[in-house]
């Protein structure tokens, strides 16, 4: 892996940069005359306002066109974004911030006022945002009550002190607060303009931002066009020009284009990673990424009989053979996963799971032991049907594990997929067997993925609980050093398999050799083009 | 997609003629259409690949879901075709027997071709033979429902039934076949129309006939030559649709295949060196679908040989 | 005649009524909704949108606002997704593009189609007809889903000639491939019908006079049998037209244009009920206009024709 020449280059450009625009070389390498980077993305732009963005290649778009409180560093830490600093209250429960002096890109000053509208808006029931209850994963005063509708707005717990104030009130201590503050649904909007232009607003030319960039051209379906904001505070160290977002819906083409030299980066299909390293070694990369890969068991009243036996849900797991769908379908240097947080999840440390250190024999004949004592044989064969929806990295991930527990335990396994949306549904109500699903981290700590399996959270669709499991992950909220209790966590799930956990994702991208800055060491990929520069090509 | 259906104008009217003077039109077009080169050479095709659907499981030497982890994922280096490990026709990405997959693709797309021209056929002959043969408003009435459902973009209402009802063959059946019996039906009511005022139809209703009996007796034999050309070229269209549903994901479920969801497979994944896993399965498709319009072309030919 | 327009214009009303019932039903009827999400939305949340889009309204209700809001405002309403946009703006920035790049398909795979076919039915049975039979049935059965990534690696990948997709205003560049990808398919079946329906008027008793009067070969094919041999290609234009632009999905995929057609693939998936009513309506609108068209055609070049 390429990581140390990408981060150094990264950290140099953080520590040492000479005055912006007039800068031609960084690091000892020389500057390309045009700072133009082009990437794909996959689906087009829902929308470009914050409140309503639900998705992650839009919230890199707002991430350059807004700026939140705090900023992700290159590293994954939080750096001073549009507030300076902040102080915390005795009880842990309000945040002060104070804003920089800085401008929205017409010209007007970016005020506490513009936050408190924003948050305001978020929670609003009248506007509706599907990301509302963002809000309340804050912990933000009276959330919970101004989104059901129970209290008007202004109830909410944020305060503009002054202009260059903005306070927030929490219902209690959360001591990752200020790393959820670089989402983009927490993201400023200019009030009056908004006010004025109404849904408009986001239109390129209307839209006013505080970010580094400005939206100046979107074809819809086609591409966007971001250009660098003059106004933004720290222009002067701002490098690329102009970021240009490409739609590609199929990826195998976006590759195609890539290698045509039309794309700075775009993404890996499935299985072809290691070819391409290969070939283009200084342009593959892979890197841990914020996301893990699992297959829900459904323990749920209308689920199936089988899968309510602790026996079955073990031996279907262990029969899963990782090292083959990591190395043989994804082939990305993604990494076996036998627990359900990314391990390289900031402070976590990884629980002793007894099954992730046999081998797969070891497993594979404890799964068969554990079938037949649950009473499935060839006289008996259990039958299961996998859902997942409608994806061709999905699909054959499905069709191994059909193939593990037919070759190893004799299950017989029908495969249905549906397009997402109906996927999620199913789920939701609880209408499936066994279903892939993956989850990603909002945030670097190790509770956006262990709050999933709460009894309370709206997530858990498995229809397991337990209350051992909830007690621990209520207690660390307040915890000086959660990670015993995490860890604990993690072994409750291990012991119960609710699901079976597949792997976890790394980042496998193609990127163009004369690119530099990419933030290889943010484990949630939270990237903003004014940190990324290009170098002349020799 | 469309068949030219002009062609096929008074094809019935003519056929009921050479049979009045006396001539058996069925004997008369197999003549024909022995000595026509380009549709016999069609009909062998079809009866080959057919014998490949049908039998070709039993030279397979993997079943069609069974996956090779040792060659999964490498499918490039190790999946060609190859007679020495029993993968005649190498296997795709996750390792599985390409050509117990074509075999089993085969299957599903001559089905999907042969039931939704069926059911088009069965549907659009029943309805345009009633129209026809009954007339006046009621005629009206149930062409003017034909014309209003001519309008709808069919491939549309076709996804949209797939992602309501689920993906599987039944609905693909229906959906497709429900879908396309509506210029059937446009012939054969034009065809019905002039059959009506023939003397044996006639006969048979001064004899006191039912309409429903003297539609399926009289006048739906006699318009069989239509129906078989028009079944002959709809099935290609038929196969055609089904391609297009599988490369939108719409098609069978895994580990079920079409030849339709086995080219948009192997398409994706030309440009990495497996050319193979595009064509095998295009290979039978393209030489089905020239099978079928040759047989089609032909048997029209031969049944109405004006045109020559 | 113009009773005969007033009569088809007046069934249009019922038929477009039909579709929007039906499909406006079939949407509504698939699992999943618009504002299903994978962060599940609270259930106060849920409402609240629902009841911003109307969707808490029985449906009867929404049917009747939304045909009122067609017919008296052409409003289509928000898109339920894509929540800056408005259907209106969707459609009115997608489908100039799909009718760009499908028009120019059209033309070329009518121009194309109709001389291949005149060649091959001049030089019946010979050599070229063969070539051409051949050629236009293979064009005809390669799914245009194969094609373009074929295009794509040969003229962007290896001859550097293209870009690989895009759209940029429909510059000339951007509209080579995805018309060659689009226009194939229907080129050969125009050849295919034009052939047909040329060998059948050569054979008539009238060319056969005309040639028998010694008049040249060309003149008799451009003024007495290119016109009656164009009816059948005339009637086929009119579904070409409207299915190219359902065909246009795999180019919108492919080529990343832009157009209306993926827009209609996304938003049934995507659940996203305006943007899907919006553009069936459209394709409803142009399937009876141009059924209408090839017939008023149809009537202009065989006058024996009365309605």
């Amino acid at each position: 892996m390429k990581t140390n020449l990408l981060l150094s280059a990264a950290l140099a450009l953080a520590l040492a940069m000479p005055a912006g625009a007039q800068t031609t070389e960084i690091n000892g390498e020389t500057l390309a005359e045009e700072q133009v980077f082009i990437y794909r993305i996959l689906d087009d732009i829902k929308s470009f306002d914050p409140q309503i963005n639900t998705d992650v290649s839009g919230s890199e778009i707002m991430r350059d066109l807004f700026e939140g409180l705090m900023n992700d560093a290159p590293d994954g830490s939080q750096v001073p974004g549009a507030a300076t600093e902040y102080t915390l209250s005795d009880d842990k429960t309000v945040y002060t911030f104070t804003l920089r002096d800085a401008q929205w890109s017409n010209g007007e000053p970016v005020t506490a006022g513009d936050f408190v509208y924003a948050w305001r808006r978020l929670a609003d029931p009248a506007f509706a945002s599907e990301y509302s209850w963002y809000m309340e994963l804050m912990g933000v005063q009276n959330a919970a009550a101004v989104i059901a509708g129970d209290m008007p707005t202004d109830q909410l717990g944020v305060r503009a002190v002054d202009d260059k104030t903005f306070e927030v009130t929490l219902d209690k201590p959360l001591p990752y607060f200020p790393s959820m503050l670089t989402h983009a649904s927490t993201f400023p909007v200019p009030e009056a303009v908004v006010e004025e232009l109404g849904s408009d607003w986001t239109k390129p030319g209307n839209l006013v931002g505080n970010g580094a960039y400005v939206l100046t051209e979107y074809s819809p379906g086609e591409r966007v066009v971001r250009e660098r904001n003059p106004l933004y505070w720290d222009d002067e160290n701002t490098i690329i020009e102009r970021t240009v977002t490409l739609v590609i819906n199929d990826e195998n083409q976006a590759l195609t284009r890539y290698l045509a030299g039309e794309l700075h980066k775009t993404e890996v299909p499935a299985g072809q990673y290691p070819r391409l390293s290969r070939e283009l070694p200084d342009e593959a990369y892979s890197f841990p990424r914020s996301c893990s890969y699992i297959y829900w068991f459904n323990q749920n009243e209308n689920g199936p009989e089988a899968l309510k036996d602790l026996r079955v849900r073990q031996a279907l797991s262990y029969a899963i053979n990782r090292q083959v769908i990591v190395e043989n379908v994804l082939q990305g240097g993604q990494s076996e996963s036998y627990n359900f947080t990314h391990h390289a999840t900031a402070g976590f440390e990884m629980p002793e799971i007894d099954y992730a250190n046999w081998t797969q024999a070891e497993r594979d004949a404890r799964a068969q032991e554990l079938l037949a004592e649950a009473g499935y044989g060839p006289d008996n064969p259990l039958s299961v049907t996998i859902n997942y929806n409608t994806d061709e990295a999905h699909e054959r991930i499905a069709i191994a594990i059909s193939q593990f527990w037919k070759q190893t335990l004799g299950v017989e396994t029908q495969l249905a997929n549906v397009e997402w949306k109906v996927h999620l549904e199913n789920l939701q109500n609880g209408e499936y067997e066994i279903a892939r699903y993956a989850w990603c981290g909002d945030y670097n700590e190790a509770s956006t993925y262990l709050d999933l399996m709460t009894s309370y959270s709206d997530h858990n669709v498995s229809g397991w609980s337990d209350t051992e499991y909830d007690g621990l992950m209520a207690e660390s909220k307040t915890m000086e050093n959660p990670s015993a209790n995490y860890t604990a966590a993690e072994k409750i799930l291990a012991a119960n398999m609710p699901f079976a956990p597949i792997y976890q994702y790394t980042g496998v991208y193609m990127m163009k050799p004369e690119l530099r800055g990419w933030p290889v060491e943010n484990l949630l990929q939270n990237w903003y083009s004014r940190d990324l520069y290009m170098v002349a090509s020799e | 997609m469309r068949i030219e259906h002009e062609k096929l104008d008074g094809l019935a009217d003519r056929m009921v003629e050479a049979e009045v003077k006396g001539r058996s039109p069925w004997a008369d077009a197999r003549k024909r259409f022995a000595h026509n080169k380009a549709a016999m050479a069609g009909l062998i095709v079809l009866i080959l690949v057919g014998c490949f659907a049908a039998f070709g499981n039993l030279i397979a030497q993997y079943p069609n879901d069974f996956t090779d982890f040792t060659i999964m994922g490498r499918a490039a280096e190790l999946g060609q075709p190859s007679f020495a490990n029993g993968h005649y026709f190498g296997t795709d990405d996750s390792g599985r027997d390409l050509f117990a997959r074509v075999v089993q693709g085969t299957q599903i797309s001559l089905m999907v071709g042969v039931v939704g021209a069926a059911i088009a056929v069965i549907v659009g002959t029943l309805y345009g033979a009633t129209a026809g043969y009954v007339g006046g408003r009621v005629d009206n009435i149930m062409m003017r429902i034909v014309d209003i459902l001519m309008a709808i973009p069919y491939m549309f209402v076709l996804i949209l039934l797939l992602v309501i009802f689920g993906r599987s063959i039944g609905m693909l059946f229906v959906g497709i076949g429900l879908l396309s019996w509506l210029d059937m039906s446009r012939i054969v009511r034009g065809q019905t129309l002039s059959l009506k005022n023939k003397e044996f139809i006639e006969a048979a209703q001064a004899t006191g006939v039912s309409s429903f009996r003297i539609i399926l007796r009289h006048i739906v034999p006699n318009l069989l030559g239509v129906v078989a050309v028009y079944a002959t070229l709809l099935v290609p269209l038929m196969i055609l649709t089904e391609s297009f549903i599988s490369f939108l994901g719409l098609g069978v479920q895994n580990p079920n295949t079409s030849w339709g969801k086995l080219i948009a497979e192997g398409a994706s994944t030309m440009q990495y060196g497996t050319l193979w896993q595009l064509a095998f399965p295009l290979f039978f498709f393209v030489i089905t679908l020239f099978a079928f319009f040759f047989v089609g072309d032909g048997l029209r030919d031969a049944l109405d040989p004006k045109d020559r | 005649m113009l009773n005969y327009i007033i009569k088809r214009l007046a069934i249009a009303v019922p038929t477009l009524l039909v579709l929007i019932i039906i499909s406006f039903l079939l949407m509504h009827a698939a699992p999943g909704g618009p504002f299903t999400s994978e962060r599940a939305v609270p259930p106060e949340v849920l409402a609240n949108l629902e009841a911003k889009y109307g969707l808490n309204e029985p449906l009867y209700k929404q049917i009747a606002t939304y045909v009122y809001n067609v017919v008296f405002h052409f409003d289509f309403g928000p898109s339920f997704v894509y929540k800056d946009r408005t259907v209106n703006e969707i459609i009115a920035q997608g489908f100039p593009i799909t009718l760009k790049y499908g028009a120019i398909a059209f033309v070329l795979a009518v121009l194309i189609g109709v001389t291949l076919g005149v060649f091959a039915a001049i030089y019946h049975n010979s050599w070229l007809d063969y070539l051409a039979v051949g050629v236009s049935i293979g064009a005809q059965v390669l799914p245009n889903f194969v094609m373009a990534p074929i295009l794509v690696l040969i003229f962007t990948l290896w001859l550097g000639w293209l870009p690989g997709g895009g759209w940029q205003g429909g510059q000339w560049q951007f509209l080579v491939m995805p018309v060659i990808a689009l226009a194939t398919s229907y080129m050969a079946s125009i050849a295919r019908i034009t052939r047909s329906s040329m060998l059948e008027v050569l054979n008539s008793n009238h060319i056969r006079t005309a040639t028998a009067k010694g008049l040249p070969t060309h003149t008799v094919i451009l003024r007495h049998a290119l016109k009656p041999a164009m009816l059948p290609v005339i009637s086929y234009l009119g579904p070409t037209f409207v299915s190219m632009i359902t065909g246009s999905v795999v180019i919108d995929m492919y080529f990343s244009t832009g157009g209306i057609g993926l827009w209609f693939v996304n938003s049934a998936l995507n659940r996203d009920y305006s943007v899907m009513m919006g553009i069936t309506i459209l394709i409803g609108v142009l399937t009876i206009s141009f059924n209408l068209l090839v017939d008023l055609l149809y009537a202009w070049i065989d006058p024996r024709i009365r309605y």
